[in-house]
């Protein structure tokens, strides 16, 4: 067990379901007071984006606000530095790309995360088929490997890909990039499917946009994450403390389950 | 492995390829592994394959003795003429493969991408001899500035999708059609355009490619020369040097392929992950993907198929860079002595061959060029070009 592991697990012991933002580091220069607002308004944890050239799994929203933070010279290097003089109080999962962690290093780059802080890392272009080195130095270092199960995914795989997630399961509600529709779509059938094979904790991200369907999707997930809505507010120069807001009626909305 | 031959089930060149895609499009791409392998072993499939590029392809396509370009150089130089099959690229090899493969999968549709518009050009062909919808994305920059390429794409009942994301050239149209990917693979084949990608595209690509190296070798036999000492292919992903490189990899002959100076990603690159392959990549010290700058479109690419990552790091193939100044040079030396105008692409190995003679080369070198496209598509620019230069 990892130590993402037990925080995840005491959220949900605590009957709580997990709210997850998504938020790209230095896509503005005030992004760490954005990171605070969304813990002020309730979230469990958040996604901490790295910026990459070309981001594959991710929509235009997403793109726009990495290509804002490349732009700004963010760095890897800089954003653990940053966040390891901070403490935000929820645990932080990276999410970014092969390129970014490869270039510097697979142990180096566990590291690097691990010792600002950061508990867990998305990488979605690491297929199961390429996990093992990864794999390795993350159980190792004590960074949680968060796995993606698809619509796509076939019966076999969601057993093969669960067991090897450590923190929770993403489950991707919809075959598309991150930003481009929202709703639960496939959503729920895909976290019935890692159900049948496992107890492990399941998010539901990819289209959860409004406090509507968090809610919904909260019926059958542990969690939500939910990312290029609220990425849009920060791109579009809302306030730290109108995010905040938007990140409460998530909160209300899960609590009210 | 046997060079050149089948990669395992990782899909891996020595340290390069792999997969590295999103869930969603694994199981499209362990489909298509399993269909390719079932279909490439089914003699039924390959002579369906050989029988198209034949009636409909204009294969096979000669190789030429090049007599004034030799005399020149003081070289043997032979031409595989790649430029007289339809749509005037190899590109018409793949794209016959895998439209073939997608109707076998009881796919209906063809994604691409394309930089230059010779992939989509040719993808858009072979859709609409089958019958596939077909939709192209090219990044907005090109599309303006290969505006005919994309009427024709047009007129062969193609929808083209200008991408206007990251620098809108040939990398993100790689990109967004890797995203539209991920919401139709049910349905949908994505016809990528060179030997580069999650495996097996570098793999296939290459095997649907290598009848140029085959037809070549054979051709060069009856020809009397036997083997060639040198075999010459221009590289950007490097789809037309892996096909002509596979007739010759068991041979003493020796591999050069040339990069645009401006495109180096075995010259300038470095290692690391990109479009689902772990490959040669020209990057920043963080590993964020940088823009290669060539004057021909189909050079213009950041990477390189793994396969000639594996082939350089082996020291089996050799690479080499030739810059935009050279490339004019080559082109017009070509089109004056021999009668053929090349793409821009394809007179970057002629360059790189006008460069070394009498130097690399010695005197009475045998050389073959794989002249991989015609060079109609890029005369309004270099006409542009002679004109600045005059």
């Amino acid at each position: 067990m990892t130590s993402l592991d037990d925080r995840l697990a005491a959220v949900r012991d605590g009957g709580r379901h997990a709210l997850v933002p998504y938020l790209m580091a230095g896509a503005r220069p005030d992004w760490v007071r954005l990171f605070e607002a969304a813990v002020a308004g309730g979230a469990d944890a958040i996604e901490v984006g790295l910026p990459f050239s070309d981001p594959m799994m991710d929509g235009p929203v997403v793109q726009e606000a990495a290509l804002a933070a490349l732009a700004a010279g963010t760095t890897l290097d800089s954003v653990c530095a940053t966040l390891g003089s901070l403490d935000l109080g929820v645990p932080l999962i990276a999410m970014t790309y092969c390129n970014v962690i490869y270039h510097v290093g697979l142990e180096r780059a566990a590291g690097r995360l691990r010792e600002a802080g950061v508990l867990g890392a998305i990488l979605p272009d690491l297929a199961l088929e390429e996990l093992d080195e990864w794999a390795a130095v993350c159980d190792a270092g004590d960074l949680a490997t968060v796995l993606m199960v698809a619509p796509s995914t076939p019966v076999e795989r969601v057993a093969r890909l669960t067991a090897r997630s450590r923190g929770f399961v993403y489950a991707a509600a919809r075959m598309a990039v991150t930003g481009t529709a929202s709703g639960l779509g496939d959503g729920v059938a895909v976290v019935e499917r890692v159900r049948e094979v496992s107890s492990v904790p399941v998010y539901m991200g990819i289209g959860i946009a409004t406090p509507e369907q968090a809610r919904d999707a909260a019926r059958v997930a542990d969690g939500v994450i939910v990312g290029s809505a609220l990425v849009r507010r920060v791109l579009d120069g809302q306030s730290a403390e109108d995010l905040e807001s938007a990140v409460r009626a998530l909160r209300e909305a899960l609590d009210e389950m | 492995m046997s060079t050149m031959g089948t990669p395992g089930a990782r899909g891996r060149f020595g340290e390069f390829g792999g997969r590295f895609v999103p869930e969603a499009l694994m199981p499209a791409c362990l489909e298509l592994e399993g269909a390719f392998a079932e279909a490439w072993a089914d003699p039924a499939f390959v002579a369906e394959f050989h029988d198209t590029l034949r009636l409909f392809g204009g294969r096979p396509t000669p190789v030429t003795p090049l007599a004034r370009l030799s005399e020149r150089l003081g070289l043997r130089v032979y031409a595989k003429r790649e430029d007289l099959a339809h749509t005037g690229s190899h590109k018409i090899n793949n794209v016959v493969g895998q439209t073939l493969l997608t109707r076998r999968m009881g796919k209906r549709r063809v994604i691409a991408e394309t930089g230059a518009g010779q992939h989509g050009v040719a993808t858009a062909t072979a859709a609409a001899r089958l019958g596939l919808e077909c939709t192209v994305f090219m990044g907005e920059v090109d599309t303006k500035r290969q505006e005919l390429n994309v009427f024709r794409m047009e007129l062969l009942g193609a929808r083209v999708v200008p991408v206007a994301s990251g620098s809108r050239t040939l990398k993100d149209a790689v990109n967004e059609a890797l995203r539209e990917w991920v919401t139709c693979v049910a349905d949908t084949h994505y016809c990528i355009g060179s030997v580069m990608g999650p495996h097996p595209f570098p793999w296939m690509v290459r095997e649907f490619q290598r009848v140029i190296g085959d037809e070549a070798r054979a051709q060069l036999e009856d020809l009397g020369v036997g083997v060639p000492e040198v075999v010459v292919a221009c590289v950007g992903g490097g789809s037309n040097a892996a096909g002509v490189f596979a007739g010759f990899v068991d041979t003493p002959a020796r591999l050069v392929g040339v990069e645009a100076a401006g495109g180096s990603a075995i010259g300038h690159g470095s290692p690391g992950v990109l479009h689902g392959m772990r490959s040669m990549l020209l990057q920043d010290e963080y590993g964020q993907i940088e823009e290669a700058q060539s004057i021909s479109a189909g050079l213009d690419y950041p990477g390189i198929g793994p396969e000639h990552a594996h082939l350089a790091a082996t020291g089996r193939a050799q690479y080499v860079a030739v810059g935009d100044d050279e490339v004019l040079g080559g082109l017009t030396l070509l089109s004056e002595t021999e009668g053929i105008i090349p793409a821009l692409e394809t007179a970057h190995a002629v360059a790189w061959v006008a460069r070394a003679a009498g130097r690399e080369l010695a005197p009475g070198t045998t050389v073959l060029i794989n002249l991989s496209g015609r060079g109609d598509k890029d005369v309004a620019q270099v006409r542009e070009m002679l004109r600045g230069d005059a």
